[in-house]
């Protein structure tokens, strides 16, 4: 009975799950060791729904975002619910976020709504509290402890600093590689919240974190990184399963540290290249990691997508659904104790296109 | 034939001139180029990157969109593997016309031409975000 995940995938033919479609979920019964049951849930992310002018939008993110909600209403059986990672919109507009919200509307199913920055840097927050969800707060289904971080905050002296506008601030924000940008953090108000939160929580019980920016460091020019992420670590530490969710990096990522499985979701709306490709700054990229493909930019939808997650025993597999190429599944393997491509985590079994330069 | 002739003497006294201006302010020879000259070349360079720096990170076609959106410091353009075979063309090409290759698709603009301004400052920033790696022509 204690058949791990991976195992019974290869036996059962991972590849032809995963490209099958409409799209069945893997389901497994595992031993009643944790009080968790096991679910799915659906995670869409970075629409980054940007304006042109008036009611026009610009079409490719549209699609993005139109493709995910169409394919996340094929499922069967229905995911429990949906996560939204935050970035739906690109410049904070309450015409974009309207715009996203339409588009999500259409989403079978209740959504959790994580907040980006393009979300925020226009007017803090103030439009997705009133309208959307609260910025950081918990949940728990099923067994399991959810909490949401708003994990973008960043220094007050640059927030608050000399901006000729809030758009200035956001636009300032939303460039990427903007090299008077500012570190992204939890900051000390939500680190209370998060320490008073947990105590409640049963040290057996799977805590699954979701924020935007990594809660790890892995390359701050670009913000794949959490200024404060050791202590939110240090706070999810004591627990015996702790998954951290993440979006912002468009791209897959993998990591472990100690109890802690680490996954990115992808994008909607465009990827991002590996932080490997930027040949003039040292990068830190989980070794555990295997790259997604390299995108192919004449396909619009490539290197783009979203995913959903089953949560077994407490531990997480990320199902990638990747338009134009083909779907991914990683998955906690209990052998290694850390989460593994279902596919290509062996070195031997790794594809030239997910060769980063 | 009168213009012709004149505008021959002109350009001929002119050139005579000029040689004698020059020879009088320059003691350096064709190949000689100095400390001030290198620093110089490099300004120049430097102000055209800043300026496909700035293009880089503007609205170039119809929708809003930027090249960095999809490329944070240009990264993942490979300007050291071309010409090369863009297998999705069919051809070998170079890289400004993948650069309008871009500005048309996912920015919705005009192409520019190879030699515009604007091609020559996106190429140049592209480039020097990659200073420093070896030459791969034609590597996928």
């Amino acid at each position: 009975m204690n058949m791990n995940r991976r195992a019974f995938l290869k036996t059962t033919g991972a590849g032809l799950i995963a490209s099958s479609f409409p799209m069945s979920l893997v389901k497994l019964a595992f031993g009643a060791k944790s009080p968790a049951q096991d679910f799915t849930f659906g995670y869409i992310s970075d629409a980054h729904i940007q304006q042109i002018k008036g009611n026009r939008f610009v079409r490719n993110w549209d699609m993005g975002l139109i493709r995910a909600v169409r394919e996340a209403n094929l499922l069967t059986p229905r995911p429990d619910y949906f996560m939204f990672g935050g970035d739906l919109a690109q410049l904070g507009k309450k015409e974009e976020l309207d715009h996203g919200l339409e588009i999500m509307s259409k989403l079978r199913g209740k959504v959790h709504y994580v907040m980006g920055e393009h979300d925020y840097y226009l007017d803090l927050g103030a439009y997705w509290r009133d309208k959307i969800s609260p910025l950081y707060y918990s949940f728990d289904h099923k067994g399991v402890h959810f909490v949401v971080l708003n994990s973008i905050l960043t220094y007050d002296s640059w927030t608050n600093g000399k901006w000729a506008s809030p758009m200035d601030r956001m636009l300032a924000m939303a460039r990427l590689d903007n090299p008077d940008g500012s570190p992204f953090m939890v900051g000390e108000e939500q680190l209370t919240w998060l320490k008073n939160d947990l105590e409640k929580i049963n040290r057996a019980t799977p805590v699954v974190v979701f924020s935007h920016s990594p809660i790890q460091k892995i390359f701050k020019p670009w913000n794949f990184w959490t200024e404060d992420a050791e202590n939110v670590q240090a706070l999810l530490k004591p627990f015996e399963k702790v998954t951290v969710i993440y979006g912002h990096v468009h791209q897959i990522q993998y990591n472990q540290i100690g109890n802690m499985s680490f996954h990115a979701v992808m994008a909607t709306a465009w990827p991002w290249p590996y932080p490997e490709s930027y040949s003039q700054l040292a990068s830190c990229m989980p070794k555990l990691t295997v790259p997604m493909n390299r995108a192919d930019p004449f396909f619009e939808r490539d290197a783009t997508g979203w995913q959903f997650i089953d949560v077994s025993n407490g531990k997480t597999a990320m199902h990638y659904q990747l338009p134009d190429n083909r779907n991914r599944t990683v998955a906690y393997t209990a052998t290694t104790g850390r989460p593994e491509d279902l596919s290509y985590q062996d070195f031997s079994s790794r594809i030239p296109p997910q060769m980063h330069y | 034939m009168m213009r012709k002739n004149r505008g021959f003497i002109g350009g001929s006294l002119a050139a005579l001139m000029a040689g004698i201006f020059l020879s009088m302010t320059f003691s350096t020879q064709a190949g000689d180029f100095t400390q001030a000259d290198l620093e110089r070349w490099d300004k120049e360079f430097m102000t055209v990157v800043a300026k496909g720096d700035k293009l880089f990170h503007s609205a170039l076609g119809t929708n809003q969109v930027s090249c960095d959106q999809c490329h944070p410091n240009a990264a993942n353009t490979h300007p050291e593997t071309y010409p090369k075979f863009q297998q999705q063309l069919g051809r070998v090409v170079s890289l400004f016309e993948m650069v309008n290759w871009c500005i048309q698709n996912p920015l919705e603009g005009e192409p520019l031409l190879a030699d515009d301004a604007k091609m020559v400052a996106l190429l140049s920033y592209i480039t020097y975000e990659r200073r420093g790696v070896p030459l791969a022509p034609g590597k996928h």
